[in-house]
């Protein structure tokens, strides 16, 4: 029996929510558990062996952006005051690999929901009995994170050269000062020529940049027709507004966490159209028959469209189906479950590697390209993608085409 | 790139000397070190906010009513919080640095850690020697001279600004020669949070809020003030200008290490305060005050 179990007999099963409540990030991660935990307790709870078990959540604010005291002390608390049996969640990966390690001293599962950095799954092949507790729900990892952007960039640049004409598009490469950010930089430096595309520059901002209009200043000097974004924080907001009240001809694709919220416009000042962004869920986007649903639900319960942390849903709904076929809530029997599973949550089919981390591809978690055109958040990718020459075409239902900015078509337009 | 350089030299450097110009007023006055001085910046940000876009007041309405706020604001803390102990410098500074962290909890209360925006208040840009410039920056930039231009004067031709100038240069002296220091230090408190709150409304479209906002700035104005030398409002002109410079260069000529601009900007300051360790425009000693 691994210390994080419960006495079986306790009504309950006591899931910890943790991730920054007071921003959007915690926020989602909190709203998807909830959504995920009035299905399953509606449907009378989670069967575990003879009885059937409702879910409690517990909410811990990591307070992640500011502190990783606060978020160490949370998990702390989760674990030895709340004695939960589970944790979802976790957003920053210099504080989820902190937590991660709190968690695997007490054996206690932990459903990563926002840290995309490779390395932390990384550490599950290379000492599984202690990490082994660890699953990546949401997102795919930095990596594959990579991969998809790079498809989006050679897409845009695709359509750049159709719609007027530039033969091989330059790409100033943006990323903010973060851990997860080194490895993609480098991917992108090694990737973007193989493209058909020209590097401009690098540029790295701080992530809690207020003002960018020095950067903005070089990349146009630069003659960049695209800017390849690589932003979790406060930065990708600063960079969309100011690009967007300048009017500065460039194509914006990469990842932009900011702009995969509902909020995005309003806290651009509506300066934030046409920015491209990889994201899970989009209003309209059908990757299975669940994500509709899921998405419906929670825009008629929350308001907006869920970000890639509400996954918090998709997490809990593996492990409720984990523990039914464990018919225990024992950390072991559950990993074991969680390890075999191979089947659709909303964001799309989920299978695990050897290290623990969702498999990416057709077929598998893709993601969708989404892109704020006319004030609204729609999603642009996959449209008609080939994976390799000859596989099928993937298109989700609800794409719609990808738009320049017309004061890039104005300016280039020959 | 020199004009980019020039250009972004200029909109930095005038909110960093707006910021250390109203901390070194109080900190030259009345020796207190405000810590709060830039989270009463983000409460005017988020004043302006909140009048502009939940009220659905006009923003020069919105910008009086938060001016008025804020210093109300400076004014009670002063009273309540910083008076009873500012003879102990330190107590005030641990005092204002619990007031900064109490404003940001408050603003994460109400509006959340979710970021905003307040719209420019004349849209559009000019393009000058291949260089997108957007109206609101020149406006900040302008806004930024007259309220620079508008303290020069209140300190060198009322007799307020006299009396502010002579408590800064000796307060036993002042209040021998019949001036009330106490109530001259919490003028100057209150015009010196009016001054941030100031700040904002200027700088406030080009920003974007988050209750996190006053910690960045916070730090490049103390090193602003100590390069230019604590408590003058001069070295606080100066300084402002030569670290934003260095910023500037960091990010043009630097691109890849554009997140090290406000390490090179501090170890400038550094360097200064090796070889001239009052600052560029300080007092060496004590004494000489």
């Amino acid at each position: 029996m691994s210390i994080g179990s419960p006495v079986l007999g306790a009504d309950t099963i006591k899931i910890g929510v943790i991730g920054p409540m007071n921003f959007l990030q915690g926020k989602h991660h909190w709203n998807g558990a909830l959504m995920a935990q009035d299905k399953i307790n509606a449907a009378g709870g989670i069967q575990v062996g003879d009885k059937k078990m409702k879910i409690e959540l517990v909410k811990a604010d990591s307070n992640e952006f500011l502190s990783m005291t606060d978020a160490t002390n949370a998990m702390e608390l989760l674990l030895t005051r709340e004695k939960v049996d589970f944790i979802v969640g976790g957003f920053r990966t210099e504080a989820v690999l902190a937590m991660q390690d709190i968690a695997m001293d007490y054996k206690t599962i932990f459903l990563g929901c926002g840290a995309a950095t490779k390395s932390i799954c990384d550490r599950v092949g290379e000492d599984y009995d202690r990490y082994k507790y660890w699953f990546r729900i949401t997102p795919f990892n930095n990596m594959f994170l990579a991969k998809t952007n790079f498809i989006h960039l050679a897409t845009v640049g695709a359509i750049m050269r159709k719609a007027v004409g530039i033969e091989k598009p330059r790409v100033a490469i943006v990323g903010e000062k973060q851990a997860w950010v080194e490895a993609m930089v480098k991917a992108s430096e090694a990737t973007i020529p193989k493209l058909g595309l020209e590097i401009a520059g690098i540029w790295r901002p701080s992530q809690t940049a207020t003002d960018v209009t020095a950067e903005l200043s070089a990349i146009q000097r630069e003659n960049a027709h695209i800017v390849f974004t690589i932003f979790s924080a406060t930065v990708g907001v600063t960079f969309a507004k100011q690009i967007g009240e300048l009017k500065i001809p460039v194509a914006q694709v990469g990842i932009n966490v900011e702009a995969q919220k509902d909020g995005f416009m309003e806290a651009t000042g509506g300066m934030g159209n046409y920015v491209m962004t990889l994201n899970t869920y989009a209003r309209d986007v059908e990757i299975n028959e669940l994500t509709q649903p899921f998405v419906k639900g929670y825009i008629k319960r929350f308001g907006e469209v869920p970000a890639y942390n509400a996954g918090t849903h998709d997490g809990i709904n593996i492990l409720a189906e984990s523990i039914k076929k464990a018919g225990s809530l024992d950390s072991d029997k559950v990993v074991a479950e969680i390890e075999k599973w191979d089947g659709n949550v909303a964001a799309g089919r989920i299978k695990f590697d050897q290290n623990h981390d969702p498999i990416w591809g057709p077929g598998y978690l893709t993601g969708v390209g989404v892109q704020w055109q006319d004030g609204k958040l729609v999603g642009v990718w996959p449209n008609k993608w080939k994976a390799t020459p000859e596989a099928p075409e993937v298109t989700y239902k609800g794409i719609v085409p990808y738009k320049l900015p017309p004061w890039f078509i104005e300016k280039y337009k020959k | 790139m020199l004009a980019d350089i020039i250009l972004t030299t200029l909109i930095n450097g005038s909110t960093y000397a707006l910021l250390a110009i109203g901390f070194s007023l109080i900190f030259g006055v009345a020796r207190i070190v405000n810590i709060a001085h830039t989270a009463f910046y983000m409460v005017a940000a988020y004043c302006i906010f909140y009048g502009t876009h939940r009220l659905g007041a006009h923003p020069v309405l919105a910008v009086m009513m938060a001016i008025i706020l804020v210093m109300v604001l400076g004014l009670i803390c002063y009273r309540l919080f910083i008076e009873p102990i500012r003879e102990h410098e330190a107590a005030v500074l641990i005092a204002t640095i619990a007031l900064a962290m109490v404003f940001q909890e408050i603003v994460m209360l109400i509006f959340t850690g979710d970021f905003r925006t307040v719209p420019p208040l004349v849209p559009g840009y000019l393009e000058f020697a291949g260089l997108k410039i957007a109206y609101q920056q020149l406006l900040s930039i302008a806004a930024a001279g007259v309220i620079l231009a508008a303290v020069w004067t209140f300190l060198a031709k009322t007799r307020l600004g006299l009396a502010i100038r002579a408590t800064a240069q000796d307060r036993e002296v002042a209040n021998l020669m019949g001036m009330n220091e106490a109530r001259v230090a919490m003028v100057t408190l209150v015009i010196s949070v009016a001054l941030a709150a100031l700040t904002g409304a200027a700088v406030l479209p080009l920003m974007v809020l988050h209750p996190h906002m006053w910690m960045a700035p916070l730090i490049m104005m103390m090193a602003v003030v100590v390069l230019g030398g604590l408590g003058s409002l001069k070295g606080s002109f100066t300084g402002a200008y030569i670290l934003a410079f260095s910023e500037a260069l960091v990010v043009f000529l630097i691109p890849k290490g554009a997140f090290l601009r406000e390490s090179v900007a501090l170890s400038i300051m550094i360097l200064v305060l090796l070889l001239r360790p009052e600052g560029l425009f300080g007092i060496s000693f004590e004494e000489e005050r």
